[in-house]
């Protein structure tokens, strides 16, 4: 593990500079201790890392940096970072965005940072610590916050080149830049640390190895049948996994750099660069040799003031062994020490008794949670078990006899956590094989956070619970007032649930309505003006302002679908509706990471001709984008700048392409199979219905995106069952699908109506998307909607079959308005020089390019230059 | 900040100089739009409904994109900010503190309405 040392990294001040008030006397006049400038004690901090951040702001909270003089040291060259979320360094996320220290955070606290000091000695009779400079720190409170050191078992080689530990953004630069020259790697231990480090190097593209001395992964947290299901679900991502054996060596090759592994069971495996991940020690060496307490097994003995043997020192996170004789390595247990001992040094009560051992993970991308007693080891505890080894899903309750949930265990899918958590302890108010089995399988169980009491913890990073988040109307105002949400962050669901409870159901701060009832208020006032509608409908404090990024798009969506029946312009940039619309909508194109834009011309059911393919490839090839194939069957083209758009579709236009609204809340893409015109199977012209499905709804605006397909016959190749709204031929006739999604939360469509005509299926169709653009909520998708909706399908097939409302006519009348008033957006863009004026990077300098949109070359096309995005002082922090 | 009249010119303050950037009447109420700097740097400038302007950095903090040009107004609590298009974060456009996350914040410029010398 490279440590900072002096050499390398002079010890460096930031914060309280003035040189008179250091509480630091040089080596020379070692012995020098009088501590304080002023009167003011000194706390001396040993440790700046995520606990000991978090103790620092306990301190301020707690007004301590008033009374005291703080100095901090720290061994590392930057101070605290989100260790936790490590592996996103890896995933672009810089130090700066890891950083846990606001700027300006020391300044304005008067602590004294002293980076890439290392603690080496304490002398608790002078009650001095000495730095790795020399420099001799004084002090009347001393805090020690060092952490643990990556454990790296005693084998032969393990110190050979290409051997690496994960703990720190030195650790992964050196991983990253040995890994260049390397093709394969090996991660010795399976827990946490170690499939996270198992995940980056993948990331870097090694063909990855874990190697667990335990029979199964991630010991720890989950029992032997979560492990199985991780276990399938890592080896299907193309890792391998050894479990059940120790390392006995890392093999060198002659000139000393690793080149493999020997394990116990005999077997040797070639590897280029191993990575030990076999769990952390306490760092309590420091303690140790100054006579302080320490347990049998390591840690710094401490008293539920987080108070070591000696009054004047305490310790706090990975270093300490708690009163319960534990040593936690979470993150959310240091938190707490750190409060507790910031209570003490502040002469408040607070302990640290114990902490909840709950966390909830996202390793290699699957969600793996445990909680409480998840190996079920209170006496008489039962077992409660739901597993797919199909999806990689595994979750276990463990229940006492009388019902009351002690713990558990989620492999796969850990969507049940936020609410599971703050249950245990209690009789849950559902069954409990209704808390995991899968939605929809056991019919419907509506346990939302209203179900829990308002002491249950939300937050177990930081205490909070959910009557105190419920005070808070926001999330921005939760995060700041009660910091929940913002240590692992896996509560922020939760959170959001809560919050709408506290308040009312409207659109955002703007309205009290929701986007169905703005929808009626435009349709019958026949309101076209977002000003207007803002004015004489918004809340109170709202009426005259600015409105917000939320309901100015969604009165655009409302009036571009209501355009015709109130006489409003349907064109979506016109006057002011330009301004209201996203920057996806406003630029007709979408916008990507680095600024640049992508383009999606239609192509109608996927069917396209020769000469219109060369065209999108000399198009492509001219501008030099880069070109994917999208999955609804059309060509997504990237990397253009702002101001090409217009260029580019003149370019398309001119070639018979138009908007392929892939920018908007629209319709998308009526996807086909070829149908019975070429396929052996296919019993109706699955691609002519679906060409004539995408011109009759394209342009349509709605809540959200919508996506349809017509499939020949039931091998249902088109994969309709998964659209909004899908087709599938029948011998004699079509079948008509509604509410059916992919993505995050993928539902199976309904069947609505059986052997349709073509036009019963385009009035049914006509019905349905009117009537789900009149109801839904904004951003609430078909499949969404249709599970809100009040009884459900049937009432849906009340409504737009049976016309129970008598709104059906009302309804057809609105969609053959739209189909009426359709215009292609980019033709009618490229007629007005003004519009096109828009598109130019910058409006003091038309025709010069956005010198920040660059790109680099990746398997013969191009990629965003994401380098180009960082340069100095990028993130600055107040 | 300031309110202008038609005809006048937008300028931003660089040190002790004002830059002009354009006619404000370039600007379309509730967007923004981008400039380049002397420096190379941009700023995006925005309209409020009521004609006030602002300017602020245009480099959106949490992804390095020069994109904020392009995010949609609002207003909270009397305070004007936009939206950035990427990740929806809001910046105050007076302070260019952002409102979602407290510690980061984008340099704001002050702005004037000259008569375009």
């Amino acid at each position: 593990m490279p440590d900072a040392t002096p050499e390398a990294m002079p010890a460096t001040t930031t914060g309280a500079r003035s040189a008179g008030t250091a509480g630091a006397t040089s080596a020379g006049t070692a012995g020098a201790t009088s501590s304080t400038p002023g009167t003011r004690p000194t706390l001396l901090l040993v440790g700046h890392g995520m606990v000991g951040q978090r103790f620092l702001e306990a301190l301020v909270e707690r007004g301590v940096t008033d009374s005291h003089h703080v100095v901090v040291l720290c061994e590392e060259p930057r101070p605290a970072y989100d260790r936790v979320h490590l592996t996103s360094y890896f995933e672009g996320k810089g130090a700066d965005e890891l950083s846990l220290t606001p700027g300006g955070f020391m300044d304005t606290h008067g602590i004294e940072l002293r980076l890439g000091e290392r603690a080496e000695r304490i002398d608790r009779e002078a009650r001095t610590v000495t730095g790795g400079s020399g420099r001799v720190y004084a002090y009347d409170t001393l805090v020690l916050a060092t952490g643990s050191y990556p454990f790296v078992p005693p084998v032969p080689g393990k110190d050979a080149e290409g051997c690496f530990v994960y703990r720190t953004i030195e650790d992964l630069e050196a991983i990253e830049a040995y890994a260049k020259g390397a093709g394969r790697g090996a991660v010795v231990g399976g827990g946490l640390l170690g499939l996270e480090a198992a995940g980056a190097l993948k990331g870097l593209g090694l063909a990855t190895r874990i190697v667990e001395f335990a029979p199964r992964l991630m010991p720890a947290q989950v029992d032997e049948g979560g492990g199985a299901a991780l276990l399938r679900t890592i080896e299907r991502m193309g890792l391998t996994v050894h479990t059940g054996a120790g390392t006995e060596a890392v093999v060198t090759d002659e000139d000393g750099r690793v080149s493999g592994m020997r394990l116990t069971d005999g077997s040797e495996l070639p590897t280029d660069l191993v990575v030990f991940s076999a769990g952390v020690r306490p760092r309590d060496q420091l303690a140790r040799e100054a006579g302080l307490k320490v347990g049998e097994r390591g840690g710094i003995s401490v008293d539920e003031e987080c108070r070591t043997s000696d009054p004047a020192v305490f310790a706090i996170g990975e270093c300490a062994q708690t009163v319960d004789g534990k040593v936690y390595g979470l993150v959310a247990p240091g938190y707490a020490m750190a409060e507790a001992a910031a209570d003490a040094i502040a002469g408040f009560p607070g302990s640290f008794t114990g902490a909840d051992m709950s966390t909830k993970l996202k390793l290699l991308g699957v969600d793996v949670a445990s909680f409480g007693d998840a190996h079920g080891t209170a006496e008489g505890c039962l077992d409660v078990v739901y597993a797919d080894s199909r999806s990689g899903t595994y979750k276990k309750l463990v229940m006492d006899p009388e019902g009351v949930l002690l713990g558990g265990v989620l492999v796969g899918d850990a969507e049940a956590y936020g609410m599971l958590r703050p249950l245990t302890g209690s009789v849950p108010p559902v069954a409990p094989e209704q808390l995991v089995l899968p939605a929809g399988a056991g019919g419907p169980v509506k346990l939302g956070p209203d179900a829990l009491p308002d002491d249950a913890i939300i937050c177990s990073c930081h205490n909070v619970t959910k009557g105190q988040i419920c005070a808070c109307g926001t999330l921005p105002e939760v995060k700041q007032c009660t910091k929940a949400g913002t240590g692992c962050g896996s509560c922020v669901k939760t959170i959001l649930q809560l919050l709408p409870q506290t308040g009312d159901k409207g659109l955002c701060g703007c309205f009290s309505y929701t986007r169905a009832e703005l929808y009626e208020i435009v349709k019958v006032k026949r309101i076209t003006s977002y000003a207007r509608l803002l004015d004489e409908h918004g809340r109170e404090e709202a009426r005259g302002g600015e409105g917000c990024e939320i309901c100015k798009p969604t009165f655009a969506s409302v009036l571009a679908s209501l355009a015709p029946a109130i006489g409003a312009d349907g064109y979506v940039l016109e006057g002011e509706q330009a301004a209201l619309q996203d920057t996806n909508d406003h630029f007709l194109a979408n916008m990507q990471r680095n600024g640049s834009y992508s383009i999606v011309p239609r192509i109608p059911g996927g069917e396209i001709t020769p000469e219109k393919l060369i065209v999108i490839g000399e198009v492509a090839r001219d501008f030099g984008l880069y070109t994917k194939i999208t999955g609804g069957q059309r060509i997504d083209l990237f990397g253009a700048r702002s101001d090409q758009l217009p260029a580019i579709w003149t370019r398309l236009v001119a070639a018979g392409f138009e908007s392929g609204h892939a920018y908007g809340k629209a319709l998308r893409t009526v996807k086909s199979c070829v149908g019975q015109t070429w396929c052996r199977y296919g019993v109706q012209d699955s691609v002519r219905m679906a060409i004539d499905l995408e011109l009759r709804y394209r342009g349509l605006r709605a809540p959200h995106k919508l996506k349809s397909a017509v499939s020949g016959c039931a091998r249902e190749c088109a994969e309709a069952q998964s659209k909004d709204f899908g087709v599938i031929a029948t011998a004699s006739g079509w079948n008509l699908y509604v509410g059916g999604n992919g993505g995050m939360t993928p539902r199976h469509a309904d069947l609505l109506a059986q052997d349709l005509t073509d036009a019963e299926l385009i009035r049914l169709i006509d019905r349905f998307l009117m009537f789900y653009i009149r109801t839904a909520d904004r951003l609430e998708r078909t499949a969404s909607w249709l599970e809100r909706l009040e009884g459900g399908l049937d009432h849906l097939r009340e409504v737009i079959v049976e016309d129970s409302l008598g709104i059906c006519e009302e309804l057809e009348s609105l969609m053959a308005a739209h189909v009426a008033g359709y215009r292609d957006e980019w033709a009618e863009t490229l007629q007005d020089p003004e519009r096109l004026a828009r598109f130019e990077s910058f409006v003091n300098a038309p025709g010069t390019p956005d010198p920040t949109v660059r790109f680099v070359a990746e398997r013969d096309q191009m990629k965003p230059d994401l380098a180009v995005l960082i340069p100095e002082g990028a993130l600055t922090t107040r | 900040m300031i309110r202008h009249g038609r005809q006048a010119t937008l300028q931003l303050r660089l040190g002790d100089d004002w830059f002009t950037v354009c006619d404000a009447a370039r600007l379309q109420p509730g967007r923004g739009a981008a400039a380049l700097l002397p420096d190379g740097r941009q700023a995006a400038l925005f309209l409020d409904r009521d004609g006030r302007a602002y300017a602020i950095d245009n480099r959106d903090p949490f992804t390095g994109a020069s994109v904020l040009s392009r995010g949609l107004l609002g207003s909270a609590s009397g305070r004007t900010f936009v939206a950035s298009p990427l990740l929806k974060q809001r910046f105050d456009l007076e302070s260019g503190v952002c409102l979602d996350d407290e510690g980061v914040t984008v340099r704001a410029y002050e702005v004037r309405v000259g008569n375009g010398e």
